[in-house]
């Protein structure tokens, strides 16, 4: 609505808004993360929780030990082959609308461990991440940033139109495949809907990317 | 600690045991004592429980895979050459089968004293890899012989619970062996070197098939 006469009505002492702004409000003030982590990582997510951090303040204080009770996953740690099912089945059953924040460099991509036999390279490939924090760890203010720039997405999302989000599109997936484990690896290794490899230049570690060789 | 003392008082108390020392000859020196795999419970009790050993405490149990290889020697022979008996040099090749090799290492807290290493060995790589566990002797071993036993497939007779602890059960391989070939999920790496690069650049040259024209720049 126009925001003028909005203003001007609320200099008359009539409050004004829209369905829309008071949806996304609630949603974005009362953020429920599910209570894991997976390793180093959560310490950290766990000082963020805690009074010197303070997540409360953003209205994520309440962690969520069951998934049917949570909106935000927050991936915090490495994610071992071995979890990756568990993480998926766990996101599955997190009712819509949901979030979720790779947290760390195990999370986005394997991290130190990415060239390990039994570490998932990114969680992306199995289940959609909204917010990527870089670090290792990552420290509790760029959790609280992660945080607000979840907020600020959410607050931008719209109910109707061609860029409502996915829990209002019925056209789109709400579960994702959750991996078997197979006799070398997880079948499948990721989910070719969701990710795709990034076609980017492959550097050469130790070679100059100036294009000398 | 003297590792030939300890040798002979074993071989002494542990009937029909014959132990081997392993040389060490870096600069560390750290000889370890190597056990066939039928004496090796009783050597473990009677390295525990002796009045001057009692090494109570197994810090840390580890595998090694030795794939089979060939070992040249250079021996001098007597030989006729040309008539005249003289003394060459000829090289020796030996085949030494592959085995799976395990390690202990021991401290004792009560007598202060250690480490000492024992190790044992699997007759092969394939079928005849079973070794007696040493867990009902330590129990700190425990975990670290599953860990064996899933990262390089040694197969402890009497493990009180011997289960993989890194994979999951329907696995089949074992990822610390040296013949381990790691799943194909090399389709991004931003900075990849050798082997990785190589196979990075494969599922790259893959991808640049499926979607010509997609790709940046190499
Ligand atoms: S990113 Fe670093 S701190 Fe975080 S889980 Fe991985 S290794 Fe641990």
């Amino acid at each position: 609505m126009d925001e003028k006469l909005k203003n001007e009505l609320s200099k008359q002492g009539i409050f004004t808004t829209t369905l829309q702004n008071l949806y996304n409000w609630g949603r974005t003030n009362s953020i429920w993360p599910l209570n894991f982590g997976l390793a180093c990582c959560a310490i950290e997510m766990i000082a963020t929780t805690m009074a010197r951090y303070d997540m409360a303040r953003f209205g994520a204080e309440v962690f969520r030990p069951s998934p049917r009770q949570a909106d935000l996953m927050i991936v915090a740690g490495t994610v071992t082959k071995k979890m990756a099912p568990l993480v998926v089945r766990l996101y599955n059953q997190m009712p819509e609308p949901k979030y979720v924040i790779s947290m760390g460099a195990c999370a986005i991509s394997g991290g130190p461990f990415k060239q390990g036999y039994n570490v998932l390279k990114g969680i992306d490939r199995f289940i959609p991440v909204d917010i990527y924090i870089p670090g290792c760890p990552p420290r509790p203010e760029a959790l609280l940033d992660a945080f607000m720039e979840l907020q600020k997405k959410i607050d931008e999302q719209t109910l109707t139109g061609e860029k409502r989000p996915r829990h209002l599109n019925a056209g789109e997936p709400s579960e994702f495949v959750v991996p078997r484990y197979g006799a070398h690896d997880l079948e499948p290794t990721k989910n070719p809907n969701l990710w795709k490899a990034p076609l980017v230049q492959i550097s050469q570690a130790g070679t100059d990317e100036s294009g000398s060789h | 600690m003297n590792l030939e003392a300890i040798k002979s008082e074993i071989e002494a108390n542990v009937p029909g045991c014959r132990l081997e020392l392993v040389a060490n000859p870096s600069p560390s020196g750290q000889h370890s004592l190597r056990t066939g795999a039928e004496h090796a419970v009783a050597v473990a009790v009677y390295l525990r429980d002796a009045e001057d050993l009692r090494f109570d405490f197994c810090s840390n149990v580890t595998g090694i895979d030795w794939p089979s290889r060939e070992v040249s020697q250079k021996v001098k022979v007597r030989k006729l050459v040309d008539g005249v008996e003289q003394e060459v040099e000829e090289v020796r090749k030996t085949a030494l089968p592959g085995t799976l090799e395990v390690v202990y290492h021991l401290f004792s807290v009560e007598k202060k004293h250690g480490p000492i290493s024992l190790r044992m060995s699997t007759i092969d790589r394939d079928a005849n890899v079973h070794l007696p566990s040493l867990t009902p002797v330590w129990r700190s071993a425990e975990l670290q012989e599953r860990e064996i036993f899933d990262l390089f497939g040694v197969v402890f007779d009497g493990h009180p619970d011997l289960r993989r602890l890194l994979m999951w059960p329907d696995f089949t391989d074992h990822p610390m062996r040296r013949d381990y070939v790691d799943p194909d999920d090399y389709e991004y790496e931003p900075t990849a070197h050798d082997e990785v690069l190589r196979r990075a650049q494969q599922h790259r040259s893959e991808a640049d098939e499926e979607h010509p024209g997609e790709a940046g720049e190499r």
